[in-house]
């Protein structure tokens, strides 16, 4: 019989076991290379860090290896425990930017120093002079651009990342502009400025016919990938109700398969899954199951109440609550008046068919009812020393200042009437 | 209410997508020479529903909120025609599992006499089939308690809309509703005959329906439903 109820399996397994190369996004100082190089090799980050830097003394190869993995290696995720997020909590529990990263700007800077300090090792006579600063110029654009782009991409795991449009825009043209100034210099500096109509025009030849190459597989690419990802979030969510369905659904039916001669168990498991699965389908945030606190408002008290009177009796509570507000001392004892009634209600007077239960907030005064259809009885008749419902009920709401009313009619049912002041606020 | 049903006879067109539940809800009203009800049709779908409708014509749907299709809504917008006719209108009374509240605010709106749950009993749905025969409204509990959530917003109302807030007295019918009692009971409680319950009823529902939009709108957009 398959009853066992495996649980289900965390939904990121299956992305776990292909091990490619990426930059860290935690914990980096620069570009996340190093970290991401020792995760990647498992091997201690010191090492790495301390390898790039003993390159970087060998004219500042250690600087452009580190550029050429930072440029190369997308970002992503590994290593340690924390998600990285472009956002803070702020103190008054909103969510506000997170500083501009130290590190950014340090490896920008970093970066063009490196290659400054490569070129000027490597530069032995004049004839290199007249590349540097446009090579350079050329460099710190092709950076800003590519920063971007990482940008954009992490800002795709902060969900409702919401930055200045601006920002992103006028990074990418300074780059642009930048490669395009640095492109200039190299023709205008090596005097080469006569044939300059003709390189552009042969320039642009090959970039559009790259383009005209490349271009469809590109686009075909991008759809094929936002298909993809449609299709694994649709599994996703499948897999989660399937898992709901599995747990409680199909364990519910068959237990109820197995005390199908006992129909009050079978009506008890029944509604208590009814409620379950409804509360898992039409709560907002879908918490359901694993909210066990005690409750805070009057609606939810009333309503835990009635399950649990529910679940213990088998009778069937129908509960309505029109309003809401937090629960005081005062509403703490009525609701456990209303909870000894609807205890009464599903003990004697369960047979007439569904307890109804009503619970109103208007104004400052909050109304509980509780009835039945069950046979009823003569409060007057009731024997003094039963005190459910003269103390628990009636007492009780008396010493916090609120007020019981009790009607029954022999053979008419029972409706509890309980009112109670809400506290000032 | 069996003396009053007795002698009358109602047609009725199923619309729910699930077979068995139709196939449940026949046999347990459609002994027509007892109950009166006689069904002369069942749909599945919306399509199915608006062509089962116009071609048979029935005096009472129930209706199921949650169809293939668009939905109970839908099928209500497809047959404005033939609710509003005045020779022999078509009514329309929801059935449904769900009792989430833009479920029922929403097809309450689009014209449905009243709304019950699948829980109801046999003879109950009975009842609530002919009292929406008669163009009376029928409201469970729950159907009560979602009213007066949506008509309690606490600001005093502008003095022009006070047509679509409910009287002291159809707020106190409801909320005997949603305490569970049946329409006899309250007419014997608030001293009143089950007619003038049955009007007061339906005083809300035409409220429901016409105005209050303003309202709705805000109670929906305050619970995250719209």
């Amino acid at each position: 019989m398959p009853v066992a109820t495996p649980r289900r399996s965390p939904p990121e397994a299956d992305d776990v076991p292909v091990r490619k190369l990426y930059r860290s996004a935690e914990g980096r100082m620069l570009g996340g290379v190093a970290r991401g190089l020792a995760g990647h090799l498992g091997l201690p980050v010191v090492w790495v860090r301390i390898v790039f830097l003993g390159l970087l003394s060998v004219n500042g190869l250690g600087a452009l290896l580190y550029a050429a993995f930072w440029f190369v290696v997308p970002l992503g995720l590994g290593g340690t425990a924390e998600r990285y997020s472009a956002f803070e909590a702020g103190a008054d529990g909103g969510r506000r930017l997170r500083k501009p990263d130290k590190g950014q700007v340090v490896a920008l800077i970093a970066l063009v120093l490196g290659a400054a300090i490569f070129a000027s090792k490597v530069d032995v006579g004049g004839w290199a002079n007249p590349y540097v600063f446009p090579s350079l110029l050329i460099g710190v654009g092709v950076v800003l651009v590519w920063r971007q782009a990482d940008n954009t991409r992490r800002a795709r795991w902060t969900e409702g990342a919401r930055r200045s449009r601006w920002l992103p825009l006028a990074r990418g043209l300074a780059g642009v502009a930048l490669v395009g100034t640095g492109l200039t210099g190299f023709v205008v500096v090596n005097g080469s400025a006569a044939q300059l109509g003709s390189v552009m025009t042969a320039a642009i030849a090959v970039l559009a016919g790259i383009a005209l190459l490349a271009g469809p597989y590109l686009v075909r690419m991008t759809q094929d990938l936002s298909e993809e990802r449609l299709m694994r979030i649709r599994a996703q969510e499948r897999a989660e109700v399937a898992a709901h369905v599995h747990d409680s659904v199909l364990h519910t039916l068959t237990l109820i398969q197995r005390n199908a001669d006992s129909a009050g168990e079978v009506r008890r498991l029944a509604r208590a899954q009814e409620r379950e699965l409804r509360a898992w389908l039409y709560k907002p945030e879908g918490t359901g199951k694993d909210r066990e606190e005690e409750p805070q408002t009057l609606a939810d008290a009333v309503k835990k109440a009635a399950a649990e009177v529910e679940d213990k009796h088998g009778v069937p509570l129908e509960v309505v609550v029109v309003g809401d507000c937090p629960l005081d001392d005062g509403l703490s004892a009525q609701m456990q008046a209303a909870r000894e009634a609807m205890v009464n209600a599903a003990k004697y007077g369960g047979e007439g068919g569904a307890v109804q239960v009503y619970a109103e907030v208007e104004g400052r005064t909050v109304f509980v009812s509780v009835r039945d259809r069950g046979p009823g009885f003569d409060l007057d008749a009731v024997p003094g020393d039963r005190m459910g419902v003269r103390e628990s009920i009636i007492g009780r709401m008396r010493r916090n200042g609120g007020s019981a009313r009790l009607r029954s009619v022999p053979g008419g049912g029972t409706e509890v009437e309980l009112e109670m002041e809400r506290a000032q606020e | 209410m069996t003396e009053e049903t007795t002698g009358r006879h109602v047609r009725v067109v199923l619309v729910d997508d699930h077979r068995m539940f139709r196939t449940g809800v026949q046999a347990e009203i459609g002994q027509t020479a007892t109950t009166g009800v006689e069904v002369v049709g069942e749909a599945a779908d919306v399509d199915q529903a608006v062509t089962v409708i116009t071609a048979t014509r029935p005096e009472v749907v129930l209706l199921d909120v949650h169809l293939p299709g668009g939905g109970g809504v839908e099928v209500l917008r497809r047959s404005a025609a033939m609710m509003a006719d005045a020779e022999n209108p078509v009514r329309f009374l929801a059935l449904s599992v769900s009792d989430a509240a833009e479920d029922v605010i929403g097809v309450i709106r689009g014209g449905a006499r009243g709304y019950v749950t699948k829980t109801i009993t046999g003879a109950d749905l009975i009842d609530s089939i002919f009292r929406v025969q008669d163009g009376d409204a029928v409201f469970s509990p729950r159907l009560a308690g979602f009213v007066l959530d949506a008509f309690a917003s606490t600001d005093a109302p502008p003095a022009d809309e006070d047509m679509d807030r409910l009287t002291q007295r159809e707020r106190e019918v409801l909320r005997l509703i949603a305490r569970g009692y049946a329409y006899k009971e309250i007419a014997k409680q608030l001293f009143i005959s089950v007619k003038t319950v049955e009007s007061h009823v339906s005083a809300v529902l035409r409220k429901l329906q016409l105005s209050n939009r303003h309202e709705l709108t805000r109670w929906a957009t305050a619970r995250r439903l719209v």
